[in-house]
């Protein structure tokens, strides 16, 4: 059966049907899921959230072709294993931006620009998307980061040294602050 | 309309009884290759799938039409019951319930039980998968039911 599944996974991506691709993969911070297109890394889901319910979110927003195929997120999993480790300092991973839109979007891209182990305050995220009086609205833009530890928005601050917020929960965002050698 | 769940849910809740049925079918050495087809054709027309009510009953669709594909590629002739024969000596089906019984059948009989039971077809369909007159289909399917009433008794 295994084997059986495993073909099907194959030829459903040689013609074009295996428009979204998981794996469910160990962190030090529990369970990720991670999700990719054609396009590139779509979606990272922290411990902290159901891969239920994403699995359904994409389905719904991406596309209903959702299979588990670990193999197409190898890649993925190396830089994320290495960054763990301390070992590496820059993903070099193609990213499917098609879950963001608008200012988030470009809140979301400004944000994959800071480099690691700097952090920046939720105002300059606002100022980079181009509007800097829209200073919750960046926070907003980066708690509803589809893409987080990738695209690094735990390392968006609070003006004044605050740690402002995490989805995954602030305990994570500081220790991925520490790995960092932020704090 | 109830929104489509990711499709790899519908491969963990159904993919072996899809392939429990195609065994039954046309044989555990086809039956991986009539699975592909039934998942490549679900997975190709499933974001335009407009009733989700019955997703099961969907797939086992498919299958039995890949299945009758299957016997009719075959050349519309009987079931090679010579190839059968020899297969059925390794089960079919896997599992608790009914099927392992099933398994037991002689070939023919097998395979009218399979496909009136899990794939829902009619006595004509039957015969037209089985290349025989619906009168002989019928005459399996009833050998093959009195067998496992005899076996479960």
């Amino acid at each position: 059966m295994k084997a059986s599944l495993q073909r099907l996974t194959e030829r459903a991506e040689t013609e074009g049907l295996l428009n979204v691709a998981y794996a469910n993969v160990d962190s030090p911070f529990g369970s990720l899921l991670l999700a990719s297109t054609p396009r590139g890394l779509v979606r990272v889901n922290l411990p902290a959230y159901d891969p239920e319910e994403t699995l359904e979110e994409l389905a719904a927003k991406v596309s209903p072709r959702v299979l588990e195929a670990p193999a197409k997120l190898d890649e993925v999993r190396r830089e994320l294993d290495l960054y763990f480790e301390g070992k590496l300092t820059e993903f070099d991973l193609p990213i499917d931006w098609q879950l963001t839109r608008g200012f988030r979007g470009k809140v979301q891209r400004a944000i994959n620009r800071i480099p690691y182990g700097q952090t920046r305050t939720y105002m300059d995220m606002a100022r980079s998307a181009g509007n800097e009086r829209a200073v919750r609205a960046a926070g907003t833009a980066c708690g509803s980061n589809p893409i987080p530890i990738v695209v690094p928005c735990h390392r968006v601050l609070r003006s004044g040294g605050g740690l402002g917020g995490y989805g995954g929960g602030l305990p994570m965002k500081e220790a991925l602050l520490k790995l960092e050698g932020v704090l | 309309m109830t929104p489509l769940p990711p499709f790899q849910k519908l491969l963990d809740d159904h993919a072996t009884d899809v392939m429990g049925v195609l065994r039954g079918a046309v044989g555990r050495s086809d039956a991986d290759d009539c699975f592909q087809e039934t998942f490549l054709a679900a997975l190709r027309a499933y974001p335009k799938l407009e009733d989700t009510r019955n997703l099961r009953g969907w797939l086992l669709t498919i299958a039995h039409r890949k299945a009758i594909d299957h016997h009719r590629a075959n050349g519309r002739r009987p079931l090679p019951i010579d190839v059968i024969e020899v297969e059925t000596r390794e089960p079919q089906f896997e599992g608790d319930g009914i099927w392992p019984l099933v398994d037991s059948l002689p070939p023919k009989q097998r395979a009218a039980v399979a496909l009136r039971y899990a794939c829902d077809l009619p006595h004509a369909e039957i015969a037209a998968a089985l290349g025989c007159s619906p009168e002989a289909a019928r005459r399996s399917l009833h050998e093959g039911i009195k067998r496992l009433r005899k076996e479960l008794a």
